[in-house]
C-alpha cells in the first residue's frame, strides 16, 4: 500500500491508500514518522478516504502517531473515513480520543 | 422440532506465518463465504476478525518468525452458520481471560493496541479460545451469515 503526503502551510495530510493491517503498518510507520519529523507541521490530518481496510494494527498505528505527535505539541485528526473504517474507529472508541471529521451520515 | 444444521462446505488451508499472508487470509475467507451472499457489513466483519486472529498467530504465537505454520479451517451449514478456526503451534496463552481483556497487550513496544480479541468478539456471534502454553492456540469464530435477507 502507498501513503501519499501533501503539505498545505502548517497542515500535513497523510493519506494511506489501500489496506492497513499489521504487515502494512510495518512498512509505513517509519515513513510517516520521518515525514512528520522532517516537515514539523502544526497539524496533521489522516485522510482515510482511500483506506479500504483497517484492523487493530491500523488502530495501533494511528494511536501511536497520535501519542507521538501530541507529545510534540502537534494536533492530529482523522478525516473522511468510509463507513467500514468508521465502524472500527467507533467500536474501539478511538473517536473519543482523536477528533474525526467528514463522516458520512 | 428444530432441524439439525448440516455442514455443506469446508476448507482447510495451511500457510506460513509471513505477515503478507494476513491479506491472503482475508481474501481466502471472503471467497469462501461468497456462496452465502453475505452483505457488505458481514464481509467486513468476517475479514476483520480473521485478520485479527491470523495477526495474533504471527505477532504473539510465533513472535514474528515467518517460518511457522498457521492453519485456517472454515465450514458453513445449510443455514449459513459460519465457523472459522485459526490454529497455531506457537507459545500459547498463559491467561486467556487476561488476553481477552480490551487494551491488554504483551507487545506495547510495537504499538499493539490490545484490541484484537475485542474486535473478534464484536464482529462475531461467538468466539472460542483454546490454548496450551508451549503447544499452541486455536481461536474459533462463529457467525451466522444472513446476507440481505430480512
Amino acid at each position: 500500500m502507498a501513503v501519499e503526503f501533501s503539505k498545505v502551510d502548517d497542515l500535513l495530510v497523510v493519506a494511506p491508500t489501500g489496506e492497513i493491517d499489521h504487515h502494512e503498518t510495518k512498512e509505513i510507520r517509519e515513513e510517516i514518522d520521518e515525514m512528520i519529523l522532517s516537515t514539523l507541521p502544526k497539524k496533521i490530518a489522516f485522510d482515510l478516504s482511500r483506506t479500504t481496510f483497517m484492523d487493530s494494527s491500523g488502530l495501533g498505528l494511528i494511536l501511536g502517531r497520535f501519542n507521538k505527535v501530541s507529545a510534540l505539541g502537534i494536533q492530529m485528526e482523522l478525516v473522511n473515513p468510509g463507513e467500514k473504517i468508521m465502524r472500527i474507529i467507533t467500536m474501539a472508541g478511538v473517536d473519543k480520543i482523536i477528533k474525526v471529521k467528514g463522516v458520512e451520515k | 422440532m428444530k432441524t439439525r444444521e448440516k455442514i455443506i462446505n469446508k476448507i482447510t488451508v495451511r500457510f506460513t506465518s509471513n505477515s503478507s499472508n494476513e491479506a491472503l487470509s482475508r481474501i481466502i475467507i471472503t471467497g469462501f463465504i461468497m456462496p452465502l451472499n453475505p452483505n457488505v457489513e458481514e464481509i467486513a466483519d468476517v475479514k476483520t476478525a480473521v485478520s485479527e486472529a491470523v495477526t495474533n498467530c504471527i505477532v504473539h504465537a510465533y513472535k514474528n518468525n515467518d517460518n511457522e505454520i498457521i492453519e485456517l479451517r472454515a465450514t458453513y451449514t445449510d443455514k449459513g452458520k459460519l465457523a472459522v478456526s485459526i490454529k497455531d503451534y506457537g507459545c500459547g496463552i498463559e491467561n486467556i481471560e487476561l488476553a481477552r481483556q480490551p487494551l491488554y497487550t504483551t507487545d506495547k513496544e510495537n504499538e499493539r493496541s490490545g484490541m484484537g480479541f475485542s474486535i473478534m468478539e464484536s464482529f462475531s456471534d461467538k468466539i472460542k479460545v483454546v490454548s496450551t502454553v508451549g503447544k499452541g492456540t486455536k481461536v474459533t469464530l462463529i457467525k451466522r451469515i444472513c446476507g440481505n435477507k430480512q
